[in-house]
């Protein structure tokens, strides 16, 4: 058998691990002894993963901080609410809805990404980060605006800036479902995710972004990241690349939201705020910054963490705050480094990311 | 008339941006970090003021004092406990340890004192004569904006005229050659947060004069507006804090008042991607020559 290369075998690990937990996880779940909690944990778990490796491609591959990724997110999953409820009659498979949901979603949200990212990525650094922290603000408040319904003549959608506004403004025959009420979010929502749709969505942007990452592109990306002048004096468009990874991260975020926002009965577009960013965020840095497999255990752990410790109530977020202060504490003290950099030796190539 | 009242309510609310961005501005100008925890210890200041007025009885003055020493030592216990390890690490990691700091106390204020709101008597209520209140103009408003216009004074001549203030200046210019010129620059940044976190708790007294309620999340989304002012007026400038804080201010209070009050905050924001835009550095900020 030919020898395979370090970061192949990684890659391979990484689709096999998340192969392997959604058999266990699937055949407990059908075996009925996941109780109702932590079925519910499953698709949200999915969606989050996605979440966390699309933005790993951001902040870890390509080196851009972004605190507005639950705003792709949120025209992802409202895109896609409003494609798989406004094809109910049309379409009767929920299963094909759900594809073509997903697929809006992500079109919606890349497009949005490309418009964000054409003028944004001229910024760096900080700068870069306080936009996108903007913008995820603006999506959150023009959604917030946004109500939509459906009849027999096709989607209404009306603008609510006054704030004065209702769904009878849209004026809809009898048959008329409304989709998104403004302030109230989209309601009434058929749900159609499943987790086994989850573990696809999740597979699909695996092999996306770690093909990615191993392709010319891939390459060029983290020149780009690592020294955008030494890059540059080699001829690779800067530009280019970075949107390249902005946009693709973006779609998928997209993808992500629309998984997730088909999977309650009502959804506010104040659930994908700043918090959901910096939420995703955390996942992706303690998960470790371009390890994708990292997000995904990241992403994995950091969602269950709060949940399991809701029996502590109240204390159950302050438990969490301390956790996520120690771990960063701990994982850049240089006595601790030092000390485990003696006891494990040092893996050939151990800077790449895997 | 209606007009002036929006005016004077966007100059207040501006101010108050203003000396929250007057904190978030100091520290990133020296530590060069984010302090997302920066807003909740607006919170924290807010209520020290309301428990010292409300179960102490005392009196208002006091009461701001003992808020700004308790937001002070608090300040300098964080920036201790949770950012000096960190000095060496990348500024990601920083960024995550203050947002679970900001956790911390939002959740620590929700076990302390509970998620309902507390009603905050205002500490700068006094009776304006006739002329100036028919115009809209506020005791708070007038406190407000006088309070912010002494602490820029302040803060301007502390930082170019004294020691400390030079000392702070050196940091942020380059720390390695600062502490080669026998700058103490741990003792400098835990001064820099000690001030910033005395100017956090006066934005959270009058924060909460001018709104009157008071529940553990009062100070993320000033905190996240001010640090965007701060953005605005040019990060690690202090008079583009202000100027940045205060047409923050006055441009929310015109969107509220005449385009959309759900849309307001989106307007804001939207101002701001254009500066920065145009301006990539803020209105007031230094464009650095990237060395090659």
């Amino acid at each position: 058998m030919k020898k395979l290369k370090t970061t192949t075998k990684i890659d391979f690990a990484t689709y096999l691990g998340v192969t392997l937990a959604f058999v266990i996880v699937y055949s407990l779940q059908k075996a009925g002894s996941l109780s109702n909690a932590m079925n519910s944990w499953l698709v949200p778990i999915c969606s989050f993963i996605v979440m966390a490796v699309s933005l790993n491609l951001v902040v870890g591959i390509s080196g851009e901080l972004s605190l507005g990724h639950a705003g792709f997110m949120s025209v992802g999953a409202f895109s896609g609410i409003v494609t798989a409820m406004s094809l109910t009659n049309a379409i009767p498979s929920g299963a094909v809805r759900l594809v073509l949901a997903i697929l809006v979603g992500a079109v919606f949200a890349a497009v949005t990404g490309f418009i964000v990212g054409v003028p944004v990525l001229r910024l760096r650094g900080d700068y870069l980060a306080i936009v996108t922290l903007a913008f995820g603000q603006i999506i959150k408040d023009l959604i917030n605006c946004l109500i939509v319904g459906y009849d027999s003549r096709g989607l209404h959608i009306l603008f609510n800036i006054s704030g004065q506004k209702s769904v009878t403004d849209l004026h809809m025959d009898e048959a008329g479902v409304a989709i998104i009420k403004g302030a109230q979010g989209a309601v009434g929502i058929t749900k159609l995710s499943s987790f086994f749709a989850g573990y696809i969505l999740v597979m699909i942007t695996l092999i996306i972004v770690l093909n990615l990452i191993r392709s010319r592109t891939g390459r060029a990306i983290m020149a780009v990241r690592d020294n955008r002048i030494a890059a540059e004096s080699v001829g690779i468009n800067v530009t280019k690349y970075r949107l390249i990874a902005f946009v693709t991260s973006a779609a998928l975020a997209g993808a992500a939201g629309a998984l997730f926002g088909l999977n309650y009965g009502g959804l506010l577009s104040s659930r994908f705020d700043f918090n959901t960013s910096i939420l995703v965020l955390v996942y992706v840095v303690l998960g470790g910054l371009g390890s994708i497999w990292g997000s995904v255990i990241g992403a994995t752990v950091l969602y269950i963490l709060p949940e399991a410790l809701r029996s502590l109530q109240d204390y159950r977020m302050l438990i969490y705050a301390v956790v996520l202060i120690l771990v960063m504490l701990a994982t850049n003290n240089a006595q601790l480094k030092a000390l485990l950099g003696r006891v494990i030796p040092k893996r050939k190539g151990a800077r790449s990311n895997g | 008339m209606v007009f002036f009242s929006y005016l004077f309510s966007g100059i207040s609310l501006g101010s108050v941006y203003a000396i929250i961005a007057l904190g978030y501005t100091m520290v990133y100008g020296i530590a060069k970090m984010l302090n997302f925890a920066h807003g909740d210890v607006i919170m924290v200041g807010g209520y020290i003021c309301y428990c010292s007025m409300s179960y102490l009885g005392l009196p208002a003055l006091l009461s701001v004092l003992l808020s700004m020493l308790v937001c002070t030592v608090l300040g300098v216990v964080i920036e201790g406990l949770a950012y000096k390890p960190l000095r060496q690490a990348s500024s990601l990691a920083v960024l995550i340890t203050a947002i679970g700091v900001s956790y911390f106390l939002q959740n620590a204020a929700q076990l302390i004192w509970g998620v309902t709101p507390k009603i905050f008597m205002s500490v700068a209520s006094f009776p304006m004569p006739e002329s100036v209140s028919s115009l809209g103009l506020s005791s708070e408003a007038v406190v407000t904006v006088a309070s912010c216009i002494v602490i820029m004074i302040a803060l301007t001549l502390f930082v170019s005229k004294t020691k400390m203030g030079k000392a702070m200046r050196a940091c942020s210019e380059d720390k390695g050659a600062a502490q080669l010129m026998g700058i103490n620059v741990n003792q400098t940044i835990s001064m820099t947060f000690a001030i910033g976190s005395a100017l956090a708790a006066i934005a959270g007294v009058l924060l909460c004069s001018n709104y009157n309620t008071l529940i553990p999340t009062t100070g993320s989304m000033p905190g996240i507006k001010a640090f965007t002012a701060a953005v605005f007026g040019g990060i690690g400038s202090i008079p583009g804090a202000f100027l940045g804080g205060l047409l923050l201010g006055i441009i929310e209070a015109m969107a509220k008042a005449y385009i959309s009050t759900q849309l307001a905050n989106a307007i804001v924001f939207a101002v701001l991607i254009v500066v920065l835009l145009v301006k990539p550095t803020g209105l007031l900020g230094k464009a650095v020559p990237e060395k090659v």
